[in-house]
This record gives structure tokens, sequence and C-alpha cells, in this order.
């Protein structure tokens, strides 16, 4: 019943640790910076549409 | 009769066996679940247009859903009952007169489930609630309301309310018998989700109004239908939004903006312009420094309130970074490090920062609508 559109994602890296840390993603044309939280909604979508394979998170630049 | 002879016949209720909170009784805080039910705080704004798609867009803690019925605008809005300040306004501004079966829209509030403990579901004590709510439509006729328990395979009341006036603000209560087999985690996820329907087609309706906790089925979301978004400027307002512990529906328990504005900070929380002085925007978020080779500096924020969550950033306008005696307006980029439900690290990522080590201040550049934003909702 509740739908987000996410057009990108692409994870951040912690410079100091080397660590992914959150990711960047536009989601209903607003971007945002999503923490790696699986209690957050936006990152629980984006990884209920990687599981359904409907979205690649990027690797950090 | 003297209010001292009322408080102290509340009083004798008490010792005899009574409930202390009735419709007489003085009006004691902290019942309402609700967390802006008279609709004051609208950190986002006041106003959106153009409204097609899911949307927190308005007053905070209420969003619409929806799927392809139309187009909408959604409001804080001063018409409303006597006593209140504001009301939730959604109006029509393209109709569907015939919505496709799966087409819908609702306006919802979630309550976060360690709240609601004090129903003791799961329990053969398990309590009744009253939700209560003030409403207005240019429509008449008999709406639908589904509450939904994430926790509990979606199981689901879906009870109706009769508008008898077009334009004319009424007050509805509905009661909802305890849960017994239907445990809420204590936990900082969804407890209930509360969606008065508008409007649908035929997936969500054709159904039952259910008035007991039942397994989730489509057509008793919206079994009957108000129809709101049939035609243009079809409209819908709400405000007063109470649910309470008991079956008997207490006077709205009104609350400080101050106190509000925290609740809803919990899950929604904007610096922006707000109390800047006169019409320059030069206002800082935070505190930060350069790391090193011009391209990279860190900030920290700390949030007013405990988040429910670790929260999404997002900013908008002009913001740029201060220090050492310039200006440095090539901000490309934001990401949050490490947030917790207390505060985050801020990566920013830009061209033509000082070296390492520079101490900065995050700000707006002199643009009104310049803000940051940390999003937990539900």
């Amino acid at each position: 019943m509740e739908s987000m559109n996410i057009t990108s994602a692409q994870y951040n890296v912690d410079i100091i640790s080397g660590q992914n840390t959150s990711i960047n993603a536009i989601i209903d044309g607003e971007t945002l910076s999503v923490p790696l939280n699986p209690n957050n909604r936006h990152y629980a979508e984006i990884m209920r549409q990687v599981e359904a394979g409907e979205l690649v998170i990027q690797e950090a630049e | 009769m003297t209010r001292a002879r009322d408080i102290a016949n509340i009083g004798d209720d008490v010792a005899a066996g009574g409930s202390l909170v009735t419709t007489e009784s003085p009006s004691l805080g902290r019942r309402n679940l609700i967390i802006n039910g008279a609709m004051q705080v609208a950190q986002r704004g006041t106003s959106t247009t153009g409204i097609t798609a899911d949307n927190f867009s308005t007053v905070d803690r209420f969003q619409l859903n929806m799927n392809a019925l139309g187009t909408w605008t959604a409001a804080q809005v001063t018409d409303a009952p006597n006593g209140f300040g504001y009301s939730h306004k959604i109006t029509c501004t393209t109709a569907d007169a015939s919505p496709a079966a799966d087409d819908y829209i609702l306006c919802q509030t979630k309550i976060e489930a360690q709240d609601l403990q004090s129903l003791s579901y799961g329990n053969s004590d398990a309590q009744s609630f009253v939700l209560s709510f003030y409403i207005k439509s240019n429509k008449t006729g008999t709406g639908s309301i589904r509450i939904r328990q994430r926790d509990n395979s979606n199981k689901q009341v879906t009870p109706s309310y009769t508008i008898s006036s077009a334009d004319t603000w009424e007050r509805k209560t509905i009661v909802i018998a305890g849960d017994t087999s239907g445990v809420i985690n204590n936990d900082n996820g969804t407890g209930f989700d509360i969606a008065w329907w508008l409007n649908s087609g035929s997936t969500y309706s054709g159904g039952s109004n259910q008035t007991t906790w039942t397994a989730s089925d489509a057509t008793d979301m919206n079994a009957s239908n108000l129809g709101v978004g049939g035609a243009t400027s079809d409209y819908f307002a709400i405000t007063g939004v109470q649910l309470e512990v008991g079956s008997v529906a207490t006077p709205f328990e009104h609350r400080s903006y101050g106190e509000e504005l925290a609740l809803c900070q919990r899950y929604y929380h904007r610096r922006g312009a707000e109390g800047v002085q006169d019409s320059t925007y030069y206002h800082t978020f935070a505190d930060g420094f350069s790391w090193d080779n011009g391209t990279l500096a860190f900030a920290f924020i700390e949030f007013p309130v405990a988040m429910r969550t670790a929260p999404s950033f997002s900013s908008g306008a002009n913001i740029r970074l201060v220090g050492n005696g310039t200006s440095y307006e090539s901000v490309t980029s934001f990401s949050v490090e490490w947030p917790t439900t207390f505060g985050t690290r801020l990566y920013i990522n830009g061209t033509g920062f000082p070296t390492n080590g520079v101490g900065l201040m995050l700000q707006a550049w002199n643009d009104a609508d310049a803000f940051i934003a940390f999003d937990s909702e539900l």
C-alpha cells in the first residue's frame, strides 16, 4: 500500500574506517542520505527493492 | 454545584471503584496517544499542491497515501471547530469520477508500538480504546477507517462513521474492544496505523466494516466509500484526533505547541529560517571543520530530542560553509555517517574548501528556503 519511487542509490564510505556508512538515494524525487538501519523506513524500502531485484545499490566511488 | 463539590464527587467515584477519568472529570493529561492531533505542527510547510503519490507534505505525523486517484492539495488551514486553531484539509484539484479497481487515497497516522503497551493486547485484560475526531467535508454519507496491527499479520478493524451535514464540523467517536490474542511488540516499530479512507476502487471496497479485530481483507478496508475526489473541489478536513484507552470519549487533550513540536521531532525535524531576523538568511545549522584536500568537511548535528531511529537526511536550497574569513559556496552533497537517535556526523562534499583543520560553520547562503531535515517516520 505504501510505495517509494527510488531512482538511484549509492553507498557512502567512511574515509576513516573504510566501511560503508550510509546510502545516498533519490526517493520520490528527493535526495536523501539514508543510514544503514533496518528500522529506518527508507533503508527498509531500499533493501526490499534490492531483494526483489528492482534496485541495485552502486558501490561508493 | 461548586467546582469543589465536582472534584469531591469524582473522589467519591474513585473510592467506590469508578474511573477517575470521565466525561465530567477535569482534563487530566496524557490521555491522547495521537501526536499532533490538533494539527498544530507543520514543519514541512503549510500547503502542498499537485500531490499524486504518497506524501508527508504539511502537518506532522499525518501522511497521504494514494495510488492513481486524482490530484490533491494538502494544507494546514485555520478552518477548525471552536477551541482548535487548525485542521488538515485535503482538497481534490483533479477529480477521478470512476476509480480503477486498485486506485485509492487515504490519510493516515501511525503510533509507535511501545507507546501502546497500556492496551495490554495479547492478554486477557486487553483494554478497549476510543478513537475520536472532528471531521468536515462537502460530502455526506458513510466513510471507513482502517486501524491495522503491523505486529499481527496486519490484523485490522475497519469501523465506519457517518457525516450527516455537508460543510459542517462534526465530532465522531468509535470504540474498539481490546484484542486478547494480538501482542503488540514493545519496540520502536509501528503499533497501529490508522487510516481515514477518502476514496477507492473496488479492490478496497465491497466488504464489511469490521468492528472487532479480524484478519486483513482488502475489501473491508474501505467498505463504506465516502467517495471524496469524485469531483473537483471535493474536500476532507480533520482535526482533534484522539485515541485513548477506555470506552468513553473524553474531551480532546490540548497540549502546548512546544510540547507537541517536541513530540513530532522524534519522527521528523527540520531546521530552516523560522524566527530569523529581518529578511536576511544566514542562519547557522552546525559547526564543523575541513578535512583534507579541499573537497571534504565534517559537521556534527545534535538532535533536539531522541529520534525514533537513525534518521535519513535531506537539505534544501543554498547552503555554504564559512570560516577563516572566507565563504565556501561550492557545497555539492551531504551524507550522514554513523547516525544514532541522538545525532550524526555530516559528511560535506564540495570544491575549494580550506585545507585540513579549519573551523567552519554550515549555514544558509542568504536563502529563506535553506534547510536541513532529519526523517525517522514510521
